[in-house]
């Protein structure tokens, strides 16, 4: 690893600013971070510790929602008895996911912020534009079972690896993010990631300095919380699909649906087709899997990842199905996350 | 040492491992795990990927159960740090210890450190586990030799020693 500065900050304004004024990098949790570190594929000079700020607390939020700080831990956010109650879509989803020592440490911020697991932006050797740009996209032609079918361009293919970021997509949070002037903004976290198209290497909308410091959960949409994660083996695998779906059905018509999707696109994707497709229609098999199919209409394969786009299919109609209590037509495949 | 590794500034650290106040100093991109291992001579925990997957490296930190291969040494500043080295008890192994002897839980021994820390980890918050919370509190261990069966009894032997143990205590 290379030899970085680490400093702790007290606040989180201080923090913003060294981070603005030194270029330094946020370490939260650490657990992506140094891993990409001790390969060489970050390299910060200076690291400020964010980890230990005191916006770790999860609290009631006048609106009936949630205001979570950014540095509480996975595990907390996750064993949180209103999270659990309320927002469960959101538990069952960080639970998913690593592994307990790894939830231990992870934070939210960081979660929200991990990086790719594309083995070429890993891979310091490999060609990468994301990584190194101007360097090229080595899984378009090469290894792309992990990568996205949705939302990618020609310069980048790879996916993003959260599952807590898709149930907050769908959850509609808002991220307040504290600028090196001191500033607090609100942004929504759909709009925090973007999309590849020329830049693989800007992946988000934060300026040097820009700190997440609170998440807020607006109150919970009404309807079942389901999320399926489908992967390679039971433990600690990242998504090949995921699905977080909160669903109300009132006499059989779909009242109100929130889609989002893991592991198939270069940010947390929020199916909004499937959403408009569903809004008033009658809950029932073929519609969960017409609206999931207008969903993948736009999908590219690049190989390697062609399985992904029937299998999204699936996962997204039978997710809907488990919501609304009604039986799939087909085996859907894959493993429910239970809490 | 690289000539980068030899410019790097030394920072001390100061936190407590297993019950004792350390001050090591520290190159800033050291691991909690190389501090433990090269600076502290505590090499019952061991380095499996060091990337996260294998839970060979877990330690507790603040009583939590993390990976110290992921931890940058620094980062533990304050902190109260637990080992392996400081489950056995005036040389009397920790129940879970026992179990793992009696009920074969420990083959090649590389996963065992790792392993009997998570099961403490299980235990403390479980006493009384189901299969499925044995098997989610261990999710983070891999296990090279043993097939996982054996670790799983282990674990039950552990708890039901405990609680016998417990309701003796309290008798
Ligand atoms: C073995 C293993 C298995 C895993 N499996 C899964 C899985 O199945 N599903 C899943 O979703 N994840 C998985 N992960 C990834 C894990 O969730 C992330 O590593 C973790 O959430 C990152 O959080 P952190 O606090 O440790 O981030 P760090 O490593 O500290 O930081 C990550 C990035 O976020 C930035 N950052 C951190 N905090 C802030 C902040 N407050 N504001 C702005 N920027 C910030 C950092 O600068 C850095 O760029 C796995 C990881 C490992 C090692
Ligand atoms: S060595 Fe740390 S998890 Fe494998
Ligand atoms: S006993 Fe050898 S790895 Fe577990």
């Amino acid at each position: 690893m290379r030899p970085f500065g680490y400093e702790r900050a007290e606040s989180a304004v201080a923090a913003a600013r060294r981070a603005a004024d030194t270029g330094a990098t946020f370490i939260g949790g650490g657990t992506n971070l140094v891993d990409l570190m001790k390969l060489g594929v970050m390299t910060p000079e200076r690291l400020v510790d964010v980890s230990r700020l005191p916006n770790r607390d999860i609290a009631d939020a006048d609106d009936g929602g949630l205001a979570i700080g950014a540095a509480a831990t996975n595990t907390a956010l996750a064993n949180d008895p209103r999270v659990r109650e309320r927002f469960r879509v959101l538990s069952l989803a960080l639970l998913s996911g690593a592994t307990p020592q790894i939830r231990n440490k992870a934070t939210v911020g960081g979660n929200l912020l991990q990086r790719t697991r594309c083995p070429y932006f890993y891979e310091v050797g490999l060609p990468c534009n994301k990584r190194a740009p101007g360097s090229g996209c080595g899984a378009r032609f090469g290894r792309s079972r992990d990568a996205a079918v949705l939302g990618t361009s020609e310069h980048c293919i790879a996916a993003h690896p959260s599952d807590m970021a898709v149930a907050m997509v769908a959850l509609d949070a808002r991220l307040g993010v504290r600028g090196g002037d001191g500033d607090l903004r609100w942004l929504d976290v759909d709009a925090l990631h973007r999309l590849p198209g020329d830049r693989p290497d800007r992946e988000h909308d934060l300026a040097p300095g820009d700190l997440i410091e609170t998440v807020r959960l607006p109150p919970p949409p009404p309807g079942r919380h389901v999320y399926t994660k489908v992967r390679d083996r039971a433990s600690y695998a990242f998504a090949l699909v995921s699905v977080a779906v909160v669903l109300a059905v009132e006499d059989g018509v779909v009242t109100s649906a929130r889609v989002a999707l893991g592991g198939v696109a270069p940010k947390p994707w929020r199916a909004r087709a499937v959403e408009a497709a569903l809004t008033g229609a009658r809950a029932t098999w073929r519609a969960f899997c017409a609206a999931a199919e207008a969903e993948l209409a736009p999908a590219r394969g690049h190989g390697d990842n062609d399985f992904k786009i029937p299998l999204a299919r699936r996962a997204i109609a039978g997710t809907l199905a488990e919501a609304a209590g009604i039986a799939p037509e087909v085996p859907t495949g894959g493993r429910r996350a239970t809490p | 040492m690289s000539d980068a590794e030899a410019r790097a500034e030394r920072l001390a650290v100061t936190f407590t491992v297993n019950g004792v106040e350390k001050t090591v100093e520290t190159l800033p991109m050291k691991r909690l795990l190389d501090v433990l291992r090269e600076d502290l001579a505590l090499t019952g925990t061991k380095e499996g990927c060091g990337e996260g997957e294998c839970g060979a490296c877990s330690v507790f930190v603040d009583g939590r159960l993390v990976n110290s291969c992921l931890i940058p040494a620094l980062q533990v500043e304050g902190s109260r740090v637990d080992t392996i080295e400081g489950l056995a008890r005036g040389g009397e192994l920790h129940a879970v210890q026992r179990a793992f002897l009696e009920a074969g839980g420990a083959q090649c021994g590389i996963c065992t450190p790792g392993m009997v820390l998570a099961a403490v980890d299980v235990l403390r918050k479980h006493p009384n586990p189901t299969d499925e919370q044995v098997r989610e509190g261990l999710a983070g261990n891999l296990c090279r030799c043993t097939g996982y069966m054996k670790i799983f009894d282990s674990v039950m032997t552990a708890a039901l020693a405990i609680a016998s143990r417990d309701g003796e205590g309290a008798a």
